[in-house]
């Protein structure tokens, strides 16, 4: 074998700590090294050509680059061999500049290192094999869960694009929580009115297949043939037949079901349309309390139902659909903010959180977007806003800040004086956040243009003073003394949490995801988008928090990524996956157990249970080759023999 | 009070590292939100609100906060750790504090410390607290003659105050005998005891 070695200085990176000449020149002396040099930038298009030209003029079989990480050039420097003839795995890098020259200053010893790690990576190559990667049809249809605002933008990029869409979403409507609010910040836009018309888009673009009431159940495949399973939860209502009329909505007796769009700010009916804008626009009974199917004794909407689309005896249903790429758009949840006592525990119906609060604004909501505060149905004069509720607090674990609650605060305080001109807002805060464009001015129009006191410290108790008003003290640390208010209504800016089951539905994806279940992105600068399994991104707050404008944004780039994987009609596996050696495995199955991808199933080979890798499924992480007792499941470009060759090599030093 | 502080000059790392590694509480993690000051019970009576202690002790301003009237007027009823979204145990900070100022000789509420050596030398006496004693003791040393007096009697008819005092099973001495390590150790590192 003939190996070529290129020692890179990376400008002064490592050239000023590691002699980059002298570990060029002990590896001259390295079994099967044919040739070396100490290039100054390799990645550069010189460098790269001049390991072209050294694999032509020395009759090349093998490139070692000894240069910086592998995810930061590795691909670079294999397609570099790949132009030159070679093939791509006959590359071999070794990392000096984090691993060496980032994190030593002692010259002598860092060229050592260096020279070892060198060594290290040509015995590794000289056990390498030619690997070829095998190709496989792409199903070009693609599964977004949850129909939140990012998922809405995801879906119609997808489907405009041309690409079939399946969207799945768990509650009544699409929409998520952006349908909830009134308005939006910084420019005051009607929540309603800017995402409705997108809204019907998805109900209408023939591409897309809406399933509302709907949960992902089961996944199964790899990226360009994941097969899912949906489950349909039964709505009573066939919605085939189902015209949205709200006949139904307006008959139904149980007029004392807790209403879940609305935040629990008002009753619903049991049967019930989530709002006007809801998209499907369908009826959906709540089962717990609908007197048919709980007494046996109603039937008020089959009777009044036009359409007869009624049906007491529906079952929910699994339907499987078939995709290439998924996109998950899961949204958030508000955290259960009752932890905090000295607010009051959830006890006294005048401390709300803001979510309610954008209820009451609403038009749509059940006061019809007068602000009248729960206890009796009054006009608050004075409203008090307290941010960080539930964020930037270790103490109950979520250490992280919501992102969004400093504009919505602002946004809050400047509608209620739209609301009630007399009103007078406070705003508690520990800090302002308004990094986005025209962000910073709005929090300043709330000040100077609606009179909102912005007070810097926190609330320490909220009790009521027994003529129907709040009490609420706390401290304004720019004074550093405690102040008191006496406030008609108080709105806690409540920190966000992953959605309920997100951690649950990753792992259904095999998807990473941090303490908070917040996905874990696949890098977190330079694919904020991808995931860590091949076909799956990521769209919204399901990421981690961010804003509106920031979730479509995200939602466009997951599509944008879709699209992108489906260009090409076939895609191409990687062949660093693991391979069983059948005269050596005696199907004892832990492959299979330990698998977290299911990648491995049994298979017979002349009357013997044997084990199968099946090549898309299998992402190469290597458990099953550490698992094996009998050493006859290989992953391919790490198998034992070259790993043992590095240790070996390390070991001589 | 007003002058500029001069972080270059007054800025004592020393004495927050001191405070750090007394108190076991990390005081960088505290980020100024206020909810140690909106709680505390007795801030009306502090000079110095208990978060602007703990900006003075990320400071190192040594002086200015054991001087403060704040670290003796504190109930150490824990309020504030218990709403800090840190963690930290701010109580545990005051405490520390104030065994350092009286260390160095600081004692800027002077009958605080008149109350707590009454309180202090009956438990010596009797190996348990002794509230008349406590109050006896305490209106000499502070010549305050008529300091709660009204609520004497009501305490009395309760049975809120006993007039002899309560000896342990074991007698005082085990008690009194830390009090004799105290003293020695105070004496040893010259410190006041």
């Amino acid at each position: 074998m003939r190996i070529g070695v290129f020692v890179c200085h990376c400008g002064s990176n490592i050239g000023g700590t590691v002699d980059c000449a002298r570990v060029a020149a002990l590896a001259r002396d390295f079994p099967d090294v044919a040739y070396a040099t100490d290039p100054m930038y390799t990645c550069a298009e010189p460098g790269q050509a001049a390991i072209e030209e050294a694999i032509h003029e020395y009759r090349l079989d093998g490139v070692v680059v000894a240069s910086c990480s592998p995810r930061m050039h590795e691909p670079t420097f294999r397609r570099t061999v790949e132009r030159a003839g070679l093939n791509r795995y006959m590359f071999e890098m070794a990392n000096i500049r984090e691993h060496v020259s980032w994190i030593g200053k002692d010259k002598e010893a860092n060229t050592n290192k260096a020279a070892e790690l060198v060594r290290l990576a040509v015995e590794k190559l000289r056990h390498n094999l030619p690997l070829a990667a095998s190709q496989f049809d792409v199903n070009k249809r693609v599964l977004v869960i949850g129909g939140g605002v990012a998922g809405i933008q995801a879906a119609l990029d997808c489907a405009e694009g041309g690409i079939p869409v399946v969207l799945v979403e768990r509650e009544a409507t699409i929409g998520g929580k952006m349908a909830k609010l009134d308005k939006t910040f910084p420019t005051v836009d009607c929540s309603a009115c800017i995402l409705g018309p997108k809204m019907v888009d998805v109900a209408q673009h023939p591409k897309i297949t809406l399933y509302a009431c709907a949960e992902v159940e089961e996944i199964s495949g790899y990226v360009g043939n994941f097969t899912v399973k949906i489950r349909k939860r039964a709505t009573y209502v066939d919605w085939s037949k189902c015209t949205g009329c709200g006949a139904c909505t307006e008959k139904c007796p149980a007029k004392k079901t807790p209403d879940a769009f609305n935040e629990h700010t008002g009753t619903t009916t049991a049967i019930n349309i989530a709002f006007p804008q809801a998209i499907p626009k369908k009826a959906v009974i709540n089962a717990q309390y609908c007197r048919q199917l709980t007494k046996g004794k109603c039937g008020v909407c089959a009777k009044v139902c036009p359409t007869g689309a009624i049906n007491y005896a529906m079952q929910e249903e699994i339907v499987s659909e078939n995709v290439g790429a998924i996109v998950a758009a899961t949204g958030y949840d508000l955290m259960d903010w009752r932890v905090y006592q000295e607010y009051g525990g959830g006890v006294y119906p005048d401390v709300i959180t803001s979510l309610q609060y954008e209820r009451l604004l609403s038009a749509s909501g059940p006061t019809g977007g007068h602000v009248l505060r729960p206890s009796d149905g009054k006009e608050p004069q004075t409203v008090v806003f307290v941010q960080c509720v539930g964020s930037r607090d270790r103490s109950i674990g979520r250490p992280y800040c919501s992102g969004f609650c400093c504009m919505y605060t602002a946004k809050q305080a400047i509608l209620t004086k739209d609301h009630i001109p007399g009103a007078q807002t406070f705003v508690f805060y520990m800090d302002i956040r308004a990094p986005g464009k025209m962000y910073d001015e709005f929090v300043r129009r709330a000040s100077e243009e609606y009179g909102t006191e912005y007070i810097r410290g926190r609330v320490s108790q909220i009790y009521p003073d027994g003529q129907g008003r709040l009490v609420v003290k706390g401290a304004d640390t720019l004074l550093g003394e405690q102040v008191e208010i006496k406030a008609d209504l108080v709105v806690l800016a409540v920190g966000i949490e992953a959605s309920k089951g997100a951690v649950n539905l990753a792992e259904k994806l095999r998807i990473s995801y941090d303490n908070h279940g917040f996905f874990m992105e696949s890098h977190v600068k330079l694919r904020p988008v991808e995931t860590n399994t091949a076909g799956v991104f990521l769209a919204g707050v399901c990421q981690g928090a961010k804003d509106i404008p920031a979730s479509v944004a995200q939602g466009s780039a997951a599509a944008a990524k879709v699209l992108t994987l489906f260009a090409r009609d076939k895609l191409e596996s990687d062949p660093q996956i693991a391979q069983v050696d059948i005269r050596r495995c005696v199907a004892c199955g832990k492959c299979l157990r330990c698998c977290p991808f299911g990648a491995i199933k049994e298979t017979e080979f002349r009357g013997e249970t044997k084990a199968q890798v099946i090549a898309t499924v299998c992402q190469g992480c290597g458990l099953c080759t550490s698992t094996c007792p009998q050493g006859a499941i290989q992953l391919q470009h790490a198998t034992d023999n070259q790993i043992l060759a590095e240790v070996n090599a390390l070991c001589q030093c | 009070m007003n002058d500029t502080v001069d972080l270059n000059r007054m800025r004592d790392t020393a004495f927050t590292a001191q405070v750090e590694a007394l108190s076991g509480q990390n005081i960088s993690a505290c980020y100024q939100c206020g909810n140690c000051t909106a709680g505390c019970p007795a801030g009306f009576a502090y000079d110095v609100q208990v978060s602007q202690i703990m900006r003075g002790v990320q400071l190192g301003l040594k002086d200015r906060v054991l001087r403060s009237r704040s670290l003796w007027m504190c109930l150490s009823c824990s309020t504030c750790s218990q709403r800090c979204p840190n963690n930290i145990d701010v109580a545990a900070v005051m405490e520390t504090l104030r065994h350092m100022a009286r260390k160095a000789g600081i004692v800027s509420v002077p009958k605080m410390e008149k109350f707590w050596l009454s309180f202090l030398n009956t438990v010596r006496l009797f190996g348990r607290s002794h509230e008349i004693g406590t109050m006896v003791l305490y209106m000499l040393r502070s010549l305050r003659l008529h300091t709660d007096v009204d609520l004497a009697p009501t305490a009395l008819a309760k049975g809120k105050l006993g007039l002899l005092p309560h000896i342990p099973p074991g007698g005082a001495e085990p008690v009194e005998r830390i009090f004799t390590r105290y003293k020695e150790r105070a004496q040893r590192e010259g410190v006041r005891p």
